[in-house]
C-alpha cells in the first residue's frame, strides 16, 4: 500500500467544499488528519496522511491541484538548521511521534523526518531556534 | 607519588603531559586502579555546555564628546535594557534582560525572541549593536543623549562575569499537573509527559571534584572558547547537601562564579537562547582542567553516570512553591537511557545540557593542554566545603508596615 504525508493549502473560497470526502469517495484513499487549521476568511491548512493505491493517489493529487488546492509533500516542511542545533534534547520529550532520537553513542539528536507530523511542538521548544516549520 | 601543579605544568611545557577527558578517565581507573591512574595521568579535562541564566557582560564604551554619564539614566543595547548604575560609561547586560516592548507572557506562552543573551552573542559575533541612552546632564558630563552603533572591537573592555555557573548536579524537572508548563527547564508536558535534566553528569566539572580540592578561586578555565578564570564560588553555593558514599552531592550543591574576556570568545560556545514562556538566557560552554595530584583525585575524576544521582522535582507545585519534596532519585545513566520510571509510569527523558558539546569542549581543552597552549593554574583560595556550614538560604520576607 502506498502512503504519503502531505500539506494542503486551501484558498478560503474552497473552505466550504467537501474536498477530503472526495479523496475517499472517488479515489478510495484512507486519510488520517494530523493537523488542521481553518480560519474564516483565511487560507485553510491541513496536514494529512493518505494511504491507498499509488495510481489512485496520483489521480487524487491531480484532482486537488485542479481544484486550486496547493499540495506539498510534508517531509520538506520541518527543517532543522544544523548550524544552530547544539544537540541538547529539548525537542525529544515534546515530540508526540518520537521523531527525535538520542544516538546512544554520540549523544547527538537524530531527526527522523519521516516520523514528523509538522505539529510544531519542537519549533517552540527549541531555545536555539534551530527548528523551523514552513507550510 | 603526589604531584604538584607546577610539576604538571613543566610536563605540559615539555610536551610530556598525559591528558585525558573525564569520560576516558573512567575506563583507565576501572582497568588500572586509581593509584596507577594517578601515576599515569596528569590532567583530566571536564566540560559542560548549556543555558546559564546567571550570566552577564560588563562593557566599557569609552567617552563621547562632549561626555555623558549613563549612570542614573536609561540605556539600551539593540533595545534590550542594560544596567548603567556605575561610573559614566560602564554598563552591564544580563542574559535574561528584555526589551521594554517585548510582550513577555502577555500572550502565553511568550516567545522571547531577543534578549540580553542574544545581545551578548551578537557582540561576540562582531556585529554592530545599537546603543541608545538618555540621561541627565551635569557640569562634568553635559550630554543627555547618545544614539550610535557600537562594536566589540572598538569598545574598551568587554568582560563576561557570571555570578553563578557550573552547578554541581541539578534537579530532574517533571510536571504533575494537567496543563503544559513552560519553564527554564524546557517545556514540561502534563501528567508526567516528559522529564528534563540539566547536567553533563560524568563530564561535569564540579562532579569530578566533589570536595573542591583543585577547582577554586583562580582556576584557569576555558570560557566560551577563550581563556577565563574562576573568580569566586558561585552564588547559591550550597556545599552541605547530602552526598553519596563517594562524595557526590545528591542535589544541586556547589557553584562557581566565572570571568573572562568576551573579546576572545567564540560564537560557537556562547549563544543567546529563548525559552518559550520563560525568557531569554545565555548558553555557554565551559571547560575545566583537573590536575591529577594524587590517587584520591584520580578516584574522583573517574566518577561515572551510574554513580551520580539526582532528585525528580515537580515543577507544577513543589518547585514554584519552594517545597523540597522529591518524587524519587535516579542516576544519570538511567536518565541518559532515554526512559525513567516515575510512580510506575515510563517517562521519556531529555537533556537541556548538550552532552555531545561537552565532549567536544573537554576534547578541545585536552588538545590545547597537550599542545602546550593551556597551562594549569593553582587555586589561590578554596571554595567553602561541605563542613564549612556555608548554606543557600531562602529570602525571609517581612511585612513593611505603613508603606508599600
Amino acid at each position: 500500500m502506498y502512503s504519503q504525508k502531505i500539506v494542503l493549502h486551501f484558498p478560503y473560497t474552497l473552505v466550504d467544499k467537501p474536498i477530503i470526502y472526495k479523496l475517499t469517495k472517488d479515489f478510495d484513499l484512507e486519510f488520517n488528519i494530523l493537523k488542521a487549521v481553518v480560519n474564516p476568511e483565511e487560507e485553510g491548512l491541513m496536514v494529512l496522511e493518505l494511504k491507498g493505491d499509488e495510481e489512485e493517489y496520483k489521480k487524487a493529487i491531480k484532482y486537488l491541484k485542479d481544484s486550486a488546492v496547493k499540495v506539498q509533500i510534508l517531509s520538506q516542511d520541518v527543517i532543522r538548521d544544523e548550524k544552530k542545533c547544539v544537540h541538547c534534547g529539548l525537542c525529544v520529550g515534546v515530540c508526540p511521534t518520537e521523531a527525535f532520537e538520542v544516538d546512544q553513542k554520540s549523544r547527538e539528536i537524530i531527526f527522523h523526518q519521516e516520523k514528523c507530523i509538522a505539529c510544531g511542538a519542537c519549533v517552540g521548544a527549541c531555545p536555539y531556534k534551530a527548528m523551523t516549520i514552513k507550510f | 607519588m603526589a604531584k604538584t601543579v607546577a610539576q604538571i605544568n613543566e610536563k605540559i611545557k615539555k610536551g610530556e603531559a598525559v591528558v585525558v577527558t573525564a569520560e576516558e578517565m573512567i575506563q583507565i581507573v576501572k582497568n588500572d586502579g586509581a593509584a596507577a591512574a594517578a601515576e599515569k595521568v596528569d590532567v583530566v579535562t571536564t566540560a559542560t555546555f548549556g543555558p546559564m541564566c546567571s550570566s552577564g557582560a560588563y562593557l566599557n564604551l569609552g567617552h563621547t564628546k562632549p561626555k555623558i554619564k549613563l549612570g542614573g539614566g536609561r540605556t539600551t543595547l539593540n533595545g534590550v535594557e542594560v544596567y548603567a548604575g556605575f561610573a559614566a560609561v560602564d554598563i552591564c547586560i544580563g542574559a535574561t534582560a528584555l526589551p521594554e516592548e517585548d510582550p513577555k507572557n502577555k500572550v502565553f506562552p511568550g516567545e522571547f525572541k531577543y534578549g540580553g543573551g542574544h545581545v551578548i552573542e551578537d557582540l561576540v559575533k562582531g556585529k554592530d549593536v545599537k546603543l541608545k541612552a538618555t540621561t541627565y546632564g551635569t557640569d562634568c558630563y553635559p550630554s543627555k543623549k547618545v544614539n550610535t552603533f557600537i562594536n566589540i572591537k572598538d569598545i574598551n573592555e568587554a568582560i563576561l562575569f557570571n555570578p553563578r555557573n557550573l552547578y554541581q548536579n541539578y534537579n530532574v524537572a517533571v510536571n504533575l499537573s494537567d496543563r503544559t508548563l513552560y519553564t527554564y527547564m524546557g517545556t514540561l508536558m502534563s501528567n508526567l509527559g516528559n522529564a528534563n535534566y540539566c547536567s553533563a553528569g560524568q563530564l561535569s566539572p564540579l562532579l569530578n571534584d566533589p570536595f573542591y580540592k583543585t577547582i577554586g578561586i583562580g582556576t584557569r578555565i576555558l570560557l566560551g572558547g577563550g581563556i577565563g578564570y574562576i573568580a569566586w564560588w558561585g552564588t547559591q553555593h550550597n556545599p552541605g547537601v547530602k552526598r553519596s558514599e563517594g562524595g557526590v552531592p545528591l542535589s544541586p550543591a556547589g557553584t562557581a562564579a566565572v570571568i573572562g574576556d568576551l573579546k576572545e570568545m567564540s560564537p560557537k560556545w556562547i549563544k543567546g537562547v529563548s525559552f518559550q514562556g520563560y525568557g531569554t538566557s545565555l548558553a555557554l560552554g565551559i571547560g575545566v582542567p583537573i590536575p591529577v595530584l594524587n590517587q584520591e583525585i584520580a578516584g574522583y575524576t573517574a566518577v561515572s553516570d551510574s554513580e551520580i544521582f539526582t532528585n525528580i522535582v515537580d515543577y507544577s507545585k513543589a518547585y514554584p512553591q519552594g517545597a523540597t519534596e522529591s518524587l524519587g532519585r535516579v542516576s544519570y545513566a538511567e536518565l541518559k537511557s532515554g526512559k525513567i520510571k516515575i510512580s510506575g509510569k515510563e517517562v521519556s527523558t531529555a537533556g537541556i545540557s548538550s552532552y555531545s558539546k561537552a565532549v567536544e569542549i573537554a576534547t578541545e581543552l585536552k588538545e590545547k593542554i597537550i599542545e602546550g597552549d593551556f597551562l594549569l593554574s593553582e587555586a589561590v583560595a578554596s571554595f567553602p566545603g561541605p563542613d564549612s556550614g556555608y548554606k543557600f538560604k531562602p529570602l525571609k520576607t517581612r511585612e513593611i508596615k505603613g508603606g508599600e
